[in-house]
């Protein structure tokens, strides 16, 4: 069945149980993808994925809530039932409705959508890329993580008020993931993703060049001090730390006792006056960009922090409602409907004349610790608490000299991260998780082994 | 009991699939497959959140798919797919011998037909239902959320529940023909409490595999305490001071660090991405001698415990480390093709959309002979880990995990509460320093995430001491 058919058939299987109200979102999609090993192809794959996950209104207007894979007439009814039987579960206390802007345009993009090279060309591509990469230094031993994939897909939303949306999109991803070995010394690790709409528009020169030079800076390695030093953020990990404690903008944390901010915190100030920050799923290097959330609200920009106080919360159709505000686009579709943020923007503001523009981490020659890319988030990171304790790889600057720091953490709390921040580096950096500047931060605590 | 065969053109649970079975690995062997193999699910699965005084959500699911898998030689090709057809099975097979590149289909292994079926699901039908409805789950979940003490500093209590039931049938070119239903059934209690600039959390899991009445006798009240008393107690805790320090790790829960820093490195799928410092050190000494540590998928009704794992093979006790010579890796059916390690019955995957992996199942370090008493006793100066979070391994060994509950050891006492800090390592550098093991084994539910997608694995281990440790914090 295509969308149009499948919700045809679930207002039909509505209208026999008799369920006036109801809303869907779907997705379908191919995905391919192929590992390599030491040029022989290692595991080639391929998935035809559906998902359909279904919301019905009983007659006290309580929500129930069923996904399936089995989009089948028979699949659609038992999820019809199921989702039935559900709401007489629903939560009596927090409503949910449709979101009120489920018919509003939405802003598609021109449609970037490629057509599949195949699984023999992805292997032909990642066999050339593997090579390179080993070839580019005698050091690098193997690239023990690779991966070459293509996926097409399309999302739906439609609700039996007459709401119905979709889109379909293309996406590539290559990921290198190097180790590099010398007598006498541990081995190293560091790697490159690169996304593209097809990948016939991934860099891939670039991703093996960055893998590899990520990985060589690496080998000349050696402890650091536990102590406190001035850091300076690559733009990735920046967006990983905001991205992480990103629950201070969102609505639902907020409801759910789980953020560092409340209700209430609209305009407090959270960090120097130079730091905004925004949500813009729609932005134009945004691979992955949505057009629609969850509940079917258009995808919109909108500011965080705005000189350094914060500015609005990501909301869904519930939140929004208790807020006394509208939704923002920042929703999943589930029982209880979960918020997220799509794509950061970090950005200096006009307010900017009290930072230390001489801390440019391309020429700043005092002593400092570059912090490439943060890992082990999940359980480095207390949101509810402020407090993260985070492995990262990166580099100290001393004495003119820059040497990999071997094992070592960084650890703080994002309040006091946010309100130390001396600099706001100019330019901006794409990463696949959103674009900022490089950032500098005094005093935060690093733990080595030295 | 399988009712008659059923000529079909489809997959149908509780009916015998053979013939379709059959002609499906009989089409991608004369393609010129050396090996088929068909794994596929049916779905039931639901979860309920309980939030303070009230239920907030209801969420039930169900689903069904196939993934087929071909190897050539030593290369996989894998298909997943919803379309339980034949034809759509069969599309899938051709898929995967085209992704392979398999041009000739010169016979090198031969396909005799599907062994006699092996049926582990038989005395598992009635699970579906004797699992407690949504109306007990919603009720006993809610009685366990309130049993979680309120005061003015406590400002989230949650429970959750979800519960997994899945049917699965596998079938490959060597004749297996295995049918089994899988029920995995985890509660978890999760408390935050706040005062002024202070915050804590804290929050237990339970879980179990098949025993479908478990979460009913399940001893909420215990659980409810326990979370309110760690909260309370890490509440006003400082942060740790950062520095190498000697550590005791406190039972059950606490051998999630062996899970992952050393426990995903005997896997063979480390060994296949020459990632694993001990790919050469079989029978050789890689942890201190009374280190004894095993992994195995037959304690009854253990979160990772199978009746089969998802190759269709039966799980075996596997003594991975034995007084501290490694002695076996992990290993599925690619790990053997590739590294030569026999199968342990370790083939595992999240669902029919994951390739099966060499993964861990019930994981723990074996007891010893101490009291957690003489391993705090025998410390001057370091860092209790009662409770541990999650944690995790980079490509090169190095393990960091987050401690959920800690506090300071001073002249072999207990001291004050501390916060904040991450244990930081290498396998290979920290087993040979776990100098002392407990008497006291646990083990402890969780989920583990790797190649083959999230996966239920149990970890455990006694009290132990680690002789020096990285401990980072402020």
């Amino acid at each position: 069945m295509n969308s149009k058919e499948i919700t045809a058939q679930i207002s039909k299987a509505a209208d026999i149980l008799n369920l006036k109200k109801w809303d869907y979102g779907a997705s379908f999609s191919n995905d391919y993808s192929v590992q390599v090993d030491k040029g022989e192809a290692k595991q080639l794959k391929a998935s035809q994925k559906q998902i359909l996950t279904l919301r019905v209104w009983n007659e006290s207007n309580l929500v129930g809530i069923t996904t399936t894979s089995d989009i089948s007439k028979s699949g659609i009814k038992k999820a019809l039932n199921q989702a039935n039987i559900a709401s007489d579960f629903g939560n009596k206390n927090e409503r949910t409705e449709f979101s009120p802007l489920a018919k509003d345009p939405i802003e598609v993009k021109d449609a970037k959508k490629r057509n599949p090279v195949g699984i023999k060309k992805l292997l032909t591509i990642l066999r050339e890329a593997e090579v390179k990469l080993l070839e580019s230094h005698e050091s690098i031993k193997s690239v023990p993580y690779n991966g070459l994939s293509e996926s097409f897909y399309e999302r739906v939303y439609a609700n039996s008020d007459g709401a119905f949306r979709s889109y379909t999109k293309s996406q590539a991803a290559l990921y290198l993931y190097a180790r590099a070995e010398e007598k006498n010394k541990k081995p190293r690790s560091s790697g490159s993703v690169k996304l593209g709409y097809g990948v016939e528009d991934i860099d891939i020169e670039s991703c093996i060049k960055d893998a590899s030079n990520k990985t060589i800076s690496h080998l000349n390695y050696s402890s650091i001090k536990t102590d406190k030093y001035l850091i300076c953020f690559s733009p990735e990990s920046f967006l990983t730390i905001i991205n992480a404690f990103s629950s201070m903008f969102n609505a639902r944390s907020i409801l759910d006792g789980v953020s560092l901010s409340n209700k209430n915190s609209i305009g407090e100030k959270l960090s120097t006056e130079a730091l905004n920050i925004y949500d813009d799923g729609l932005h134009e290097k945004n691979i992955s960009s949505s057009p629609f959330d969850g509940e079917g609200t258009p995808t919109k920009r909108l500011c965080l922090i705005n000189k350094g106080r914060i500015e609005n919360f990501i909301h869904s159709e519930s939140t929004a409602r208790i807020f006394k505000t509208i939704p923002t686009g920042h929703a999943g579709l589930g029982s209880k409907v979960s918020v997220s943020p799509d794509w950061i923007v970090v950005e200096k503001s006009e307010e900017n004349s009290n930072l230390k523009i001489s801390l440019d981490h391309s020429t700043y020659e005092g002593e400092f610790v570059y912090v490439e890319e943060l890992n082990a988030i999940h359980a480095g990171v207390r949101a509810s608490q402020g407090s993260f304790s985070l492995p990262f790889d990166g580099w100290l600057y001393k004495n003119g000299k820059k040497i990999s720091i071997e094992s070592a953490t960084v650890a703080g709390d994002i309040k006091y991260l946010l309100k130390n921040i001396v600099n706001i580096e100019s330019s901006q950096e794409v990463t696949t998780s959103g674009i900022s500047p490089h950032i500098w931060v005094d005093e935060l605590s690093i733990t080595g082994g030295a | 009991m399988l009712s008659s065969p059923i000529k079909s053109n489809e997959i149908i649970f509780g009916s015998c699939n053979k013939d379709l079975l059959e002609e499906i690995i009989f089409y991608g062997m004369g393609l010129g497959a050396d090996f088929v193999e068909i794994f596929i699910e049916n779905t039931d699965n639901s979860s309920v959140l309980a939030e303070e005084d009230f239920i907030t959500s209801v969420s039930p699911s169900f689903g069904r798919g196939a993934g087929i898998r071909i190897f050539k030689e030593t290369k996989d090709g894998f298909v997943s797919t919803n379309d339980l057809t034949k034809q759509g099975l069969m599309r899938s097979v051709s898929q995967a011998i085209e992704m392979l590149d398999i041009t000739d289909n010169k016979k090198g292994e031969v396909f005799n037909g599907l062994n006699k079926h092996r049926d582990y699901s038989l005395s598992k039908k009635k699970w579906i239902n004797e699992v407690p409805s949504i109306n007990e789950i919603s009720e006993k979940l809610l009685v366990s959320t309130k049993s979680l003490k309120k005061n003015n500093k406590i400002i989230t209590r949650k429970g959750s529940y979800s519960r997994n039931l899945q049917e699965v049938i596998i079938a490959s070119s060597d004749g297996t023909y295995v049918s089994d239903i899988r029920l995995h059934q985890t509660v978890g209690l999760n408390l935050i409490a706040s005062d002024a600039q202070y915050r804590s959390s804290g929050s237990r899991r339970f879980g179990s595999s098949g025993m479908p009445n478990e979460f009913k006798l399940w001893d909420h009240e215990k659980a409810a305490n326990d979370v309110f008393e760690s909260s309370m107690n890490m509440l006003y805790a400082d942060y740790v001071e950062a520095g190498q320090m000697p550590v005791v790790l406190a039972n059950k829960f606490g051998g999630v660090i062996f899970h992952e820093a050393c426990g995903h490195l005997l896997e063979t799928t480390q060994i296949e991405r020459g990632t694993t410092p001990f790919e050469n050190k079989l029978n050789e000494k890689i942890a201190h001698e009374s280190v004894t540590a095993i992994d195995e998928g037959i304690s009854e009704g253990s979160f990772g415990s199978l009746s089969v794992d998802d190759e269709g093979m039966e799980p075996e006790k596997s003594v991975l480390i034995k007084n501290g010579i490694l002695k076996k890796f992990i290993s599925d059916r690619a790990g053997e093709l590739r590294t030569g390690h026999k199968r342990t019955g370790s083939g595992r995957r999240q669902n029919y959309s994951f390739a099966a992996a060499s993964r861990m199942r019930n994981t723990y370090i074996a007891k010893g002979e101490h009291s957690k008493e003489d391993l705090i006793n025998s410390i001057n100066d370091g860092l209790y880990c009662k409770s541990m979070g999650g944690g995790s391994v980079g490509a090169t060994g190095q393990f960091n995990f987050a401690v959920e509950e800690g506090y300071l050891i001073k002249n072999g006492k207990l001291t004050s509460p501390v916060k904040g800090a991450t244990l930081i390592g290498e396998a290979k550098e920290v087993m040979p320093k776990i100098s002392m093991c407990g008497n006291d084994l646990e083990l402890a539910p969780g989920f583990c995430g790797s190649i083959s997608g999230s996966v239920n694995v149990t970890v455990g281990q006694p009290h132990i001491k680690v002789d020096s440790i990285t401990v980072g914090g402020r």
